[in-house]
């Protein structure tokens, strides 16, 4: 039977990671728990199987569940009714499924029902979701906002609400308004505080909410009279079976048509404040969106290893001037590339590292380095899987020929969902912006650095002379940049910076992957390092032959003074 | 009200995959070369089983199989998806049965276990296809039976059963206790539930298990991890009525039928040709 977990050798080869000793000692803190909960691991190999399995389990619901649900999904889509959103029956079905298997509050504690896994499984777990339906991963991937709930809620509110999150309640964060996309700064729903019902009541407008009629949100909402930035937001839950918000409005879309994407207005909903007044937007939402970027990176990568699969398996069977389509170097070329860029994305065990709080005072430092290295890569991960996992969508089309731009054949799907995941949680731009800081002060190169100093198999050896190399010329950009100090060429050209830093930091990683398991990458470490050389070339290119005095040609809009 | 229900289970060689070498030289079923898994059937009838859990809280679903000690694994699927307890009935003395002498078993494992109010299995098993099973028990321990199940709901001591039928379903009632046998029709399984897996992952029946077993201490402090295994004696068996002392059915030889017939009649798409056929076909009762 086809189990979308075990037919993917890759994602176990991330579990055997090295780091996952440590990850797993931490989140099960040294294995005490296995006296109160008959689930619990006794040991670190006890805790990898208990993985294995959720993965299994995980891995048979996507492939003989979700998978072939998705295609009604696609089609059905989520539909309105009297204000209350209602999703696609076969969605219906998934979540039963999920809810079956237990599947939810995966990240959680014991203690509130969950799995206690730790980020990096959930990521596994999300990609194999996302590679039979990216629609379904969205619904349920939310649940990761019962992260933020258990970090800044009381203990009250923990258990209240994520005993219900896990068992297969849903989530959502209404953070979007009309005015209020990327710059969330100018969010306008309004929270007062009602003397008379004793708690806050929201009133007001959000739009583009995923998954909008969940059971239990996360509000963002502008509790300060008369602020105007993001100092006077706050975060609040609001539970839906108190009532006071409706469903206006599902958006029709060009993918994923199987995850709701609501219009909801608020009438005097009453909600409680989840941590402190004005950290909403500055403190909340940030640690929810670092979240969800790493969702949407997974489920990039979920996406992309479907986009390969259709792939090779079409042309593997289809024939032309009298041979397999797969032994033509135009199609080999893509289909090279996009296992490569696949194999590039799943690098998330190294920067899926779960910041646990409440440690002890070492291992808070430990925490501490690793969380700032986490911090660095969501952007990376996020921007570069979600722009491959586009790429790989795109090219699954080209390698199906006319075939692909027929409705039957699943790579349309896949490059019609695959268009919003370079989107949503901030865009492959705004991912840029995040990651620019790290790019010009060093700590990439920092990390580059001491990756170019790892061991690697001796047939690597050429390959990372090269990027050794484009290391070089990198480092010659970002000085080249930084000494124009203009902030506006330095935006300009960030996207370029970015995506040689991305390409130079995932060539490396291929490349230790390579060296422990040269069957699995060696063919995509080769491959992606000659594109790494490859962009590294062009967009030196363009950033040595660029000067501030040109700017002016590209602007949309002349300075007007 | 509280029920305590049984559900047989068979592990079967998967034969909705078969490859070349599924059958042995013999004509016999290649056991080694298939995969083993939960018969479908059953499957089905231990969902219908768990959901009368769900809708009666206090009630139990124990899993009821006979096999060779690796038929444990049925057990423990069972256990992953919400069952509380199952008896593996393995002995040299119970193989080699035929359909009398499974049932001769089952019965006197039911008879052990003692107050079930309801035994349900599936309609028939993948690799024998008699549907002879459930019935045969049903009949040995004189329980009512109703076949083709494909929904059960239970009030006040009776159960409410919807059969599959030619063309459509017809509802029955049924006092209990019963044994009812679910038709492939009837809801799909639930997922295994990951909880579930991690606590009883290490569940086996002590034959099971290997002279070194990992983590043994574990298993004095879990009593649920060790799997009820029963033999002939343990369930006060007649060993000439088991195994294949107790079985009259004896296999001669298999054969592969293959049609090889090629006889065909041509038509026009005359009025005169059409209405000839449809009367031949009419004739020797092939429609109508």
């Amino acid at each position: 039977m086809a189990n979308y977990y075990k037919d993917h050798p890759e994602i176990d080869f991330h579990l055997n990671h090295p780091l996952m000793r440590r990850i797993a000692e931490l989140k099960e803190r040294g294995y005490t728990e296995k006296d109160r909960y008959e689930e619990a691991p006794v040991d670190f190999e006890d805790c990898i199987e208990n993985y294995r399995r959720l993965l299994e389990i995980a891995g048979d619901i996507a492939a003989n569940t979700i998978a072939p649900n998705s295609e009604d999904v696609d089609l059905e889509g989520p539909h309105l009714e009297n204000g209350r959103m209602k999703y696609a029956s076969k969605t219906v079905e998934n979540m039963e499924a999920v809810r079956l298997s237990g599947l939810w509050g995966v990240t959680m504690p014991r203690r509130y029902g969950g799995l206690n896994a730790p980020e990096t499984i959930f990521s596994m777990c999300s990609e194999v979701i996302s590679a039979a339906d990216s629609s379904f991963q969205n619904i349920w991937s939310l649940q990761s906002c019962a992260e933020t709930l258990y970090e800044f809620g009381s203990e009250e509110q923990r258990q209240k609400f994520i005993p219900r999150i896990c068992a297969g309640e849903t989530m959502s964060m209404d953070l979007t308004e009309p005015d209020a996309g990327s710059d969330l700064q100018s969010v306008m729903l309004k929270a007062t505080w009602s003397e008379e019902q004793g708690c806050w009541l929201l009133n007001g407008v959000k739009r583009f909410i995923t998954n909008g009629d969940s059971d239990i949100h996360l509000v963002l909402a502008r509790s300060e009279e008369g602020t105007r930035d993001g100092r006077g937001l706050s975060m609040f839950i609001y539970d839906k079976r108190q009532g006071g918000v409706n469903v206006r409005h599902i958006e029709h879309k060009l993918g994923i048509h199987g995850s709701p994407t609501c219009e909801l207005t608020y009438k005097d909903a009453r909600a409680e404040l989840c941590g402190e007044r004005r950290l909403g937007l500055i403190k909340y939402v940030m640690a929810l969106m670092n979240g969800a970027r790493l969702g949407i990176g997974a489920q990039s990568v979920g996406l992309s290893q479907e986009a390969c699969n259709e792939a090779v398996a079409y042309a593997a069977e289809r024939a032309q001037f009298g041979q397999k389509i797969n032994r033509f170097p135009g199609v080999y070329d893509m289909l090279s590339r996009m296992k490569a860029k696949l194999d590039a994305s799943v690098y998330k065990a190294l920067e899926d590292i779960q910041r646990e709080r409440k440690l002890e005072p070492e291992e808070r430092a430990e925490m501490k380095t690793y969380s700032r290295l986490a911090d660095a890569f969501t952007p990376l991960c996020k921007g570069m899987a979600s722009e491959y996992a586009n790429q790989n969508a795109y090219d699954a089309i080209s390698v199906h020929g006319g075939s692909g731009f027929i409705m039957e054949y699943k790579s349309q799907r896949l490059y019609r969902d695959a268009r919003i995941f370079s989107i949503y949680e901030g865009t492959t731009q705004l991912q840029v912006v995040a990651a620019i800081r790290y790019i010009t002060n060093g700590t990439y190169l920092n990390i580059i650095n001491e990756m170019l100093g790892e061991e690697v198999l001796p047939e690597l050896l050429p390959l990372k002379e090269k990027i050794a190399g484009c290391v070089g010329i990198l480092s010659e950009c970002i000085t080249k940049v930084r000494e124009a100090g203009d902030s506006e060429m330095q935006d300009f050209l960030a996207r370029r910076l970015y995506d040689m830093t991305g390409e130079i930091v995932m060539s490396l990683l291929l490349m230790r992957d390579a060296t422990v398991a040269p069957d699995m990458f060696l063919k995509s470490a080769k491959v992606f390092a000659a594109m790494a050389c490859e962009t590294v070339a062009g967009k030196s290119s363009y950033i040595m032959g660029f000067d501030k005095e040109s700017l002016p040609a590209f602007r949309a809009v002349e300075e007007t003074e | 009200m509280k029920l305590k229900i049984v559900v047989l289970a068979k592990q079967v060689p998967d034969t909705r995959n078969v490859g070349k070498d599924a059958m042995t030289a013999e004509g016999t079923v290649n056991r080694a070369a298939l995969p083993a898994i939960f018969n479908p059937d059953d499957l089905l009838a231990l969902e219908q089983a768990l959901r009368l859990k769900e809708q009666n809280p206090g009630s139990s679903v124990g899993i009821l199989t006979m096999g060779p000690p690796r038929a444990g694994e049925i057990i423990r699927q069972g256990l992953y998806r919400g069952a509380d307890t199952g008896w593996l009935l393995t002995d040299r003395l119970f193989a080699g049965a035929d359909t009398l002498a499974t049932s001769y078993a089952l019965a006197t494992a039911i008879k052990k276990i003692g107050d079930v109010d309801l035994v349900i299995g599936g309609r028939q098993a993948i690799d024998g296809d008699t549907a002879q099973v459930g019935p045969q028990v049903a009949q040995k321990l004189g329980l009512n039976q109703v076949t083709y199940a494909e929904d059960i709901k239970v009030e006040e001591g009776v159960a409410t059963v919807r059969r599959h039928i030619d063309g459509g379903a017809e509802t029955v009632k049924v006092p209990l206790p019963a044994l009812i046998t679910v038709n492939g029709s009837a809801a799909p399984c639930r997922p295994q539930n990951t909880k579930l897996v991690m606590k009883y992952k290490r569940a086996t029946c002590p034959m099971e298990r290997p002279a070194e077993v990992p983590y043994a201490s574990l298993y004095e402090e879990r009593p649920y991890l060790t799997l009820n295994q029963w033999s002939v004696a343990d369930v006060d068996g007649d060993p000439g009525q088991c195994g294949l002392a107790g079985s009259p059915t004896k296999v001669k030889s298999v054969m592969n039928i293959v049609f090889q017939a090629k006889e065909c009649k041509h038509l026009t798409a005359s009025d005169a040709d059409i209405e000839g056929m449809v009367k031949e076909l009419l004739d020797e009762k092939i429609i109508g």
